[in-house]
């Protein structure tokens, strides 16, 4: 089995998988669990400043959306931050550090955007024993409203600001957890660098109405007749959050940034993906949500199995291998034409590709009176749709042509590598077509 | 009772009163709301699909599975109701593993069709059980039809001609209307009055006065049924049981397996029906199968199905064919009867077994005997009678187009009439169409 032990921002961890701050992590007995089940790091729920907690709604905190067979393919919520009392937090994560010193435990931060209150809560939590700090400049529901979460975390000054307090008045490691409801997410991890952030994590939840109820015309969760827009995770957000991840691991600006990957993470698969694309770990909750703590145990074997078939010593050598390969549609190589193939013994004859092409796109697959669905390569554009749709696994597959032969659909011969910047058809070509 | 599955002869009560309550329960009990939304969901919406061929009625089959996955059944029981108004029957009876399912693309993928028949009854039995009916009738047309046959061909037509505004009068011979679905075909497969229930909900359109009892060649001539009316509309069935022509046919306790599935039907009370306790059944189709079943299921000890030719020749599917052996029935292929032994009763079949050759069956001279309280005889149904002056072919009602005969203003659909498989769908299908030309005949001009 290979080795997963992660160093992220000098905190170790026995394998890259945390639990996100989210109400998996929101008091000691889960925890514990958490960790006895064998999750490498925890981010416990957000703290607030001292005083009165926060209150929660007492009905419907989650939205859902179902797959057919009730598989739960992503979850809304509208709750807050800890609403229990920031004395009873910080107790129990002093012992809790105390009995799993491998593991890592970050605490999540949440207070007004004054530079009193952000130092007054670190000075708190000092002698917890925790490993660091991840700044909450996501919740996009409720904490927002008070000019808190995605109110800061929407405008990259702010990040700054505040993170160069929070790196002025404490000597822990700080990660910035940013939201994705915002247009460039580069500009808060570039803002979360330049304030001294010695990571970002994202994503935070995205603004969402799951669904709304048809009979009393409310959004779901539905409080006394009314509802209010949550924050949407689970696998339905993966690629989203994906897409930011890499943003900011191949970003000039930000490359390099340490990135804990967040959204939708459900399988040692999604892990691998994240890190691929520059996260040094995850961060879990809905599919500990789903399952619970259990499912760590899939993650571990299935990276740890995933690894030693690369030959991967440590999850460093996994970290960013993707970000190279991720670029601008500009540079991708327009003279890479391949064409879609059935494989007719693998057909079912179920015409999905045929409906798919037909009625939407290039008209590129035949079929017969005997319902023998085949390709024309000669209309086939190769956008893969038919592929997509096949409900058979590599029935349909892509077949790249060789240089050297012709493309049937334009009669030219597949020549060498040649992109946009160079096209005739491009206004702003750099130079001359070959 | 003291009776059990080893007391001697034909006698009642065999089973204890829960046994006949089990035995004689829903076959394929409804999905729940979960298993409806996974079963549905198993649907490709395949383009052109291959379910809709392969269904005599061509329902829009992915389009009424996507109505049930989310959430509207009952406009999934119109789109099936639009195209076959015995959608609900058929949901029940139909031989789906030779019709839509057999043609579903997940058969071919993992051998696990889309559960069609199941997701069908689905729909057809929440809108029934609203007790609404789904269509309204055109305004009158002034126009008479008679349909002769309650049975599914002159249901479906029936139902269509009064929907299209025409009055229809629909006769039928037995006590009460519903043909096979309520005569002839297994208890388990139309659990809970279904026949009597659908048979009102579909007289719901309106126009349709239902005669029962009136038996055309003894209570009226075809003639006379023209005369009164604008068209007529034959939907007989078989009223004839071929003969098994070998020795000793005619002894006691050797009946048509229709009458015995008759009577079942009818019986009040399974307990008091009495059966042998060693039963031969003689036939390779469904009548064959649901009459083997039902003895078993009725406590018969022994109950052994022969069939003259192959197993892959049977007309019972392997379905149907798994299905009997399951409950104990014992199938026994090319072998034929040749002799019923016994004095007075029968005790006895012996039969040759069989050969296809070129010329034929030939019969072997190796012989075996069954013990045979009683003897069902399932080996095909014949048109009787016949009604006068209507032109045949191949013992049916010849037909052209959409259910013409050779008289003018008669037509006729179903098991009588030639062409397609003798099925509950096919029939809904030939009597639909035969309506849509009458339609067609009786406003074109």
């Amino acid at each position: 089995m290979a080795d997963l032990t992660t160093t992220f921002i000098g905190i170790k961890s026995p394998n890259p998988f945390w639990l996100a701050s989210a109400p998996p992590t929101d008091k000691e007995y889960n925890v514990r669990r958490a960790f006895e089940a064998g999750w490498g790091g925890v981010v416990w729920k957000t703290l607030g400043s001292e005083g009165p907690p926060v209150v929660n709604v007492n009905g419907p905190r989650y939205g859902v959306i179902h797959g057919a067979d009730r598989r739960v393919l992503g979850i809304n919520n509208i709750e807050l931050i800890t609403d229990r009392p920031l004395e009873v937090n910080l107790r129990e994560i002093k012992s809790v550090k105390r009995d799993y010193k491998d593991r890592a435990l970050i605490i999540s931060l949440m207070v007004p955007c004054d530079e009193e209150s952000w130092k007054d809560i670190l000075h708190r939590i000092e002698d917890t024993g925790a490993d660091g700090v991840e700044l909450n400049f996501g919740c996009p529901h409720g904490m927002a409203e008070r000019g808190m979460g995605s109110a800061v975390g929407q405008v990259p000054e702010y990040i700054e600001m505040v993170t160069r307090w929070v790196k002025k008045h404490s000597r822990m490691p700080c990660i910035v957890k940013l939201t994705p409801n915002i247009s460039d997410i580069r500009k808060p991890a570039e803002a979360a660098r330049r304030g001294g952030a010695d990571a970002v994590s994202l994503i935070n939840t995205i603004n969402s109405i799951t669904s709304v109820n048809l009979d009393d015309f409310a959004p779901e969760p539905m409080i006394d007749g009314k509802g209010t827009h949550g924050g949407y995770c689970g696998p339905a957000v993966k690629p989203i959050a994906l897409n930011m991840v890499a943003e900011i691991a191949r970003s000039p600006e930000t490359h390099g940034l340490p990135i804990s990957g967040i959204g939708g993470v459900t399988t040692w698969r999604d892990a691998a993906e994240f890190m691929a694309l520059g996260a040094g770990n995850v961060q879990v909750c809905t599919a500990a949500m789903t399952y619970g703590f259990k499912v760590v145990q899939e993650m571990i074997s299935g990276l740890s199995d995933y690894m030693d078939r690369k030959g991967f010593a440590s999850t460093a050598d996994l970290v960013g291998r993707a970000v190279p390969n991720v670029t601008d549609w500009q540079f991708l190589n327009l003279n890479y034409i391949t064409k879609a193939q059935i494989d007719q013994d693998l057909c079912i004859s179920c015409g999905r590709c045929y409906a798919a092409c037909e009625d939407t796109s290039h008209q590129a697959i035949a079929m017969s009176p005997s319902r023998v669905f085949t390709v024309k390569d000669e209309e086939c554009v190769a956008c893969n749709l038919c592929l997509d749709v096949c409900p058979v696994e590599n029935c349909i597959t892509m077949r790249e042509l060789p240089q050297g032969e012709v493309d049937p659909r334009t009669g030219r011969v597949v020549s060498g590598y040649a992109n946009w910047t160079s096209h005739p058809n491009n206004p702003m070509a750099k130079q001359a077509a070959e | 009772m003291t009776n059990s599955q080893l007391t001697p002869g034909i006698v009642p009560g065999r089973l204890s009163a829960e046994a006949y309550c089990t035995n004689f329960a829903d076959i394929a009990p409804p999905l729940d709301a979960h298993e409806v939304r996974v079963a549905a969901d198993r649907c490709y919406f395949c383009h052109d699909a291959p379910c809709v061929t392969a269904c005599p009625t061509e329902i829009d089959i992915p389009l009424f599975i996507r109505q049930i996955a989310t959430g509207t059944p009952e406009a999934a029981a119109r789109t099936i109701f639009s195209q076959n108004i015995l959608g609900g029957i058929c949901a029940r009876v139909c031989p789906t593993e030779t019709l839509c399912e057999g043609a579903c693309v997940r058969e071919a993928a993992e051998g696990k069709p889309v559960e069609i028949a199941r997701l069908q009854r689905h729909a057809t039995d929440t809108l029934m059980a609203k007790n609404a009916h789904p269509f309204t009738r055109a305004a009158p047309t002034g126009k008479r039809v008679a349909v002769v046959g309650a049975g599914p061909a002159g249901l479906a037509a029936a139902h269509r001609l009064a929907m299209k505004g025409h009055d229809v009068t629909l006769l039928d011979a037995r006590p009460k209307g519903g043909g096979l679905n309520e005569y002839g075909i297994a208890a388990y497969k139309t659990a809970g009055g279904f026949a009597q229930a659908e048979l009102d909900w579909l007289m719901g359109i309106g126009g349709i006065t239902l005669k029962p009892g009136l038996a055309l060649g003894r209570d009226l001539s075809l003639a006379e049924l023209q005369a009164g009316h604008d068209a007529v509309f034959l939907g007989l069935g078989l009223g004839g049981v071929n003969a098994l022509r070998a020795e000793g046919e005619d002894k006691a306790n050797v009946l048509p397996a229709t009458d015995f599935i008759r009577e079942l039907r009818q019986a009040a009370d399974l307990a008091t029906l009495p059966i042998g306790r060693d039963v031969v059944v003689i036939g390779g189709g469904m009548t064959a199968i649901d009459a083997a079943v039902q003895a078993r299921l009725l406590g018969a000890e022994t109950v052994t199905l022969v069939y003259r030719r192959s197993k892959a020749s049977m007309g019972a599917s392997t379905v149907e064919q798994d299905h009997a052996t399951q409950n104990g029935v014992r199938i026994i292929c090319n072998a034929a009867p040749v002799r019923l032994l016994g004095s007075g009763a029968v005790v006895e079949v012996e039969f040759a077994y069989t050969e296809a050759r070129e010329a034929g069956l030939h019969l072997l001279p190796q012989t075996f005997r069954l013990k045979a309280d009683q003897v069902f005889k399932a080996i095909g149904q014949t048109l009787e009678p016949v009604p006068e002056g209507i032109a045949t072919g191949g013992g049916k009602i010849a037909i052209t187009g959409p259910g013409r005969t050779s008289i003018s203003g008669v037509w006729a659909g179903g098991d009588c009439a030639q062409g397609g498989d003798d099925l509950t769908v096919t029939a809904a299908a030939e009597g639909r169409d035969a309506a849509m030309d009458i339609h067609l005949y009786l406003m074109g001009a």
